[in-house]
């Protein structure tokens, strides 16, 4: 429940902090609605479509209507996979607005203890801290490896748990202990002569619960001829934070992260989560208000790249050979890497370079898988219509791996070939693990 | 206003999950594509099949409730926008494809189907239907028919009204008429299905429409020629014309128009010229052929600085898209995009554009002009802010200059988009005192209450006509 002083008090902040210009830039010719994930699976419901969020964000701080649960409800069904930007021709900063939106009314609102608590101990507790990060992960590793895993599933207590949770908990990665976790080197030789000097953005999951994922990257770059770093005192990057309207949160990471990496003078910073890298890309923008940081900001974002988009420039996939068992292999973009970071070629390129495989392309790729961050948690009904409708387009494929670029979208279609059992002949993975796979490292 | 009881009616109808009138739903139905309208309705409904529309509107009857049908709310006319409050009626359930007939070469679609999808479900089994408005992705055929919307293609096929062959109709007072019907000739009375195609959602609820099909062409070619000169672009349109050559397309765009239309697509649109001609030409191989190099001659003696043909059909396609980008794509060089629909005789295309520039230094606003050359209907665009007030009127000023000039040339102040709620004030430019008279008399027939689409088509007031020299 919102109350009538809060209300009032978003709806102030509405009008004080929206910006009007880009609101006013929608033009509502709805060239966004089809592309729209939300508005199609709720049979084409407007008010769950960008262009109806947008009038909603301009009625309230036009003072037309109050930011009531509705308007709160359409924001948050909202996967902010922003695939609404590219198609709109008016170019409506439609991920701006939402965060900004989302700020505002988080930071309004009086949530119960319970909300608070947990959201302080994700956002200020967790997130930020990797060492903490890393406990949270072998505390997943030791439910994993000492049997209490075995006996959760046998003892059905894990169907206490709603269904796409249960399942959830099946499809998480065996992850690593936690020495392996620490053992994570800063410098790294190129292998071959050095083409490029590039900084690693290690990220929080992707260095725990999916560091495998991260070594295959690292090895990738060094044979694409990289010499690598990586910063000790980076950060999470805050998509976690700044998509959840902790917008403060996010802002303190971007300023720790850009510190971080200004310490080496680096070619490129390289990412290998799309969800990240359209949040790093877009700390120009969070943080424009701050003059200096603003300046600092941008000289990073020019710098970051997808490690897809370093290895196709530095044609890796010409110079290595990539070979596979003969095989069906289909992609499933990462939302923020194809719509926000613009890369949507480079990963089917390097796919198509291997030998052996059969690369074919599913239907709306592009469009998001339900993921989301925790989107598929918090918003699970939407999340899964949106899943069941990927997995049917995934099926007519009859690929063998789907391919993603994104520790979410990784994890999101596991869950999807779960559910569907389709586990005994398809799998999912990340990009890089398969290429270096295929390049036999 | 819709009290309790009438509420309960209307729920006994639907169903509680598809009536809604939460502020934010009605505030989504508030509005369509045209900038500076806006009005919330009372509630929203959703029927699930005609029985269904024909007893909401028997309840609106009654009670005197206004009922807006809305297809995408694509339109640019202020013509789905709820006026004077009352039901916004929705079909996203009503819309399925019912039947391709490949034996009589007819479709049979409930109002709410996507055009795109209709257009995609009929060239899979080769056949063709021409009306491609550019908002075609989004917008539905029940829109596309109560506003008789046109398209790129419609130089060559003509526009909505002349693929719609029947009709089902739930009248203002609930009744259920069917018109036409999968007949290439009928003559029985009056033409109803014609008068109800383009009549903005104000005499009925077009709830089944029979479409005529035609066989695919053969080939289609697309090309792009260049100009460094604004009147040359359009003295080449009037010269293919009277050359007897009729292309599918002939589509004119100014610079300011390509350069954000460039910035968009990034597909290399040519940024360093003054206007651009996109023409495609479709048939048997040998036609196409011959046409092409036809109009490729007539744009260079007519001074293109250069004619290209697209490769591939990727080309081809791209360059289309783009073009049915324009006007949202101006919408980036400042926050109101205003777009007019101002038609000429083709003959008189380059004396429009002329026109059209002159109001706008005239009156100090910034105009781009693109549209649909061939077929003479044009959209001056103005780029502005509605914050503006200054500008604002001067804006106003322009277009009804605009407008007179091509009432002038023997146009009219729209040639695809509609009357609606925008151009209401202007109507009787084009048909005189005489021409509204007979449309009102026809609109008190069928709707004595008038409950539907109210406020759309005839004003309170007429516009006081100005007299241009141009």
């Amino acid at each position: 429940m919102t109350t009538v002083k809060e209300r009032e008090a978003i709806a102030s902040e509405f009008a004080e902090k929206m910006n009007e210009d880009e609101l006013l830039n929608c033009m509502r010719c709805g060239f966004c609605l089809p592309h729209c994930p939300t508005y199609i699976e709720s049979g084409l419901k407007e008010s769950y479509s960008p262009r109806g969020r947008i009038a909603l964000m301009k009625a309230v701080t036009d003072g037309l209507i109050e930011p009531d649960e509705d308007v709160e409800r359409s924001l948050s069904l909202c996967l902010g996979c922003r695939a609404c930007e590219p198609v709109c021709p008016s170019g409506v900063k439609y991920g701006h607005l939402l965060e900004e939106a989302r700020d505002i009314i988080h930071q309004n609102k009086d949530h119960s203890f319970p909300v608070k608590t947990i959201r302080k101990a994700v956002f200020s507790g967790l997130f930020p801290h990797q060492e903490r990060m890393q406990n949270m992960t072998s505390l997943l590793g030791f439910y994993q490896r000492s049997g209490l895993q075995y006996i959760a599933r046998k003892t059905g207590v894990l169907s206490m748990l709603p269904d796409h949770l249960a399942t959830m908990e099946k499809v998480l990665p065996k992850v690593p202990t936690k020495s392996e976790m620490k053992k994570r080197p800063t410098d790294l030789p190129s292998i071959g002569p050095v083409l490029k000097k590039v900084a690693f953005f290690s990220g929080c999951l992707m260095d725990t619960m999916f560091l495998e994922t991260n070594k295959a990257t690292l090895k990738l770059l060094q044979l694409a001829g990289c010499e690598i770093v990586i910063p000790k005192s980076q950060a999470c990057c805050g998509a976690l934070h700044g998509h959840s309207g902790e917008k403060e949160g996010a802002k303190r990471l971007a300023k720790r992260n850009i510190e971080a990496f200004e310490a080496d003078e680096v070619d490129y910073i390289i990412t290998n989560a799309g969800g990240c890298g359209a949040f790093l890309i877009d700390y120009d923008h969070l943080l424009q208000d701050e003059p200096t940081w603003h300046e600092r900001a941008i000289a990073f974002t020019n710098k970051l790249k997808d490690i897809s988009e370093i290895l196709v420039d530095l044609r890796f996939h010409e110079k290595t050979r990539l070979k596979l068992p003969a095989q069906t292999v289909t992609f499933q973009d990462s939302c923020h890497l194809r719509n926000v970071m613009n890369t949507s070629i480079a990963p089917r390129i390097l796919l198509q370079a291997i030998e052996g495989i059969d690369f074919r392309e599913m239907k709306d790729a592009d469009r998001c898988c339900g993921s989301a961050g925790i989107y598929n948690i918090v918003e699970s009904e939407m999340s899964m219509k949106i899943l069941d409708t990927k997995m049917a387009h995934t099926k007519s494929t009859q690929a063998d791996i789907v391919v993603t670029a994104n520790p979410g979208c990784l994890l999101q279609m596991q869950l999807g070939i779960e559910r569907e059992k389709m586990g005994d002949c398809t799998k999912a993975v990340h990009i890089a693990d398969l290429l270096v796979e295929a390049a036999a490292l | 206003m819709i009290t309790k009881p009438v509420k309960q009616l209307l729920l006994s109808i639907v169903g509680p999950e598809n009536y809604d009138d939460s502020k934010v739903e009605c505030l989504v139905y508030s509005y369509d594509a045209t900038p500076g309208y806006q009005a919330m309705p009372d509630a929203v409904i959703k029927p699930g099949c005609t029985a269904e529309v024909s007893d909401i509107v028997k309840v609106c009857s009654e009670y005197k409730i206004p009922i807006v049908p809305r297809g995408s709310g694509t339109n640019l006319s202020g013509g789905t926008c709820p006026m004077e409050g009352g039901l916004v009626l929705l079909f996203n359930r009503m819309n399925s494809l019912l039947e391709i007939d490949e034996e009589n070469l007819t479709a049979t679609v409930q109002p709410g189907l996507i055009t795109l999808d209709l257009i995609s479900a009929v060239e899979a089994k080769g056949l063709f239907y021409p009306p491609d408005p550019s908002s075609m992705k989004i917008s539905t055929i029940g829109g596309n028919i109560n506003e008789n919307s046109g398209g790129l293609r419609g130089l060559k096929y003509g526009v909505t009204r002349d693929y719609v062959i029947g009709l089902e109709v739930v009248l203002p007072n609930g009744d259920i008429i069917h018109t036409g019907g999968k007949l290439a000739k009928d003559v029985a009375g009056y033409d109803l299905t014609k008068l109800m195609v383009g009549s903005e959602g104000t005499l009925g609820i077009v709830t089944e429409a029979i479409l005529k099909l035609i066989p695919t062409p053969e080939t289609t070619k697309t090309m792009l020629a260049l100009y460094q000169d604004l009147d040359a672009a359009a003295q080449s349109v009037a010269k293919i014309i009277s050359n007897k050559i009729i292309p599918v397309t002939l589509e004119f765009l100014d610079r300011p128009t390509l350069v954000v239309v460039e910035d968009f697509a990034k597909i290399g649109l040519p940024t360093d010229v003054e206007a651009v001609l996109l023409i495609e030409q479709d048939g048997p191989l040998e036609v196409v052929e011959r046409d092409m190099k036809r109009m490729a001659d007539i744009c260079l003696e007519e001074k293109a600085v250069s004619v290209e043909i697209a490769e591939t059909e990727a080309d081809a396609a791209a360059l289309k898209t783009a073009r049915r980008t324009a006007l949202s794509a101006l919408a980036r060089l400042k926050p109101t995009t205003i777009l007019e629909d101002a038609t000429v005789p083709r003959s008189e295309i380059a004396k429009m554009v002329r026109a059209i520039n002159e109001i706008a230094s005239k009156h100090d606003v910034n105009i781009c002009t693109f549209g649909h050359a061939g077929d003479g209907n044009l959209h001056p665009t103005c780029i502005t802010d509605a914050r503006d007030h200054d500008e604002m009127e001067r804006v106003e000023l322009a277009f009804a200059d605009i407008f007179a000039a091509a009432i002038d040339l023997g146009g009219t102040i729209t040639g695809e988009h509609g009357v609606g709620a925008m151009k209401a004030p202007y109507l009787e430019w084009k048909l005189k005192k005489e021409g509204v008279a007979a449309m009102t008399a026809i609109k008190q027939a069928f709707d004595p209450n008038n409950i539907m689409n109210p406020g759309k088509i005839f004003a309170k007031e007429s516009r006081k006509r100005v007299v241009v020299s141009s």
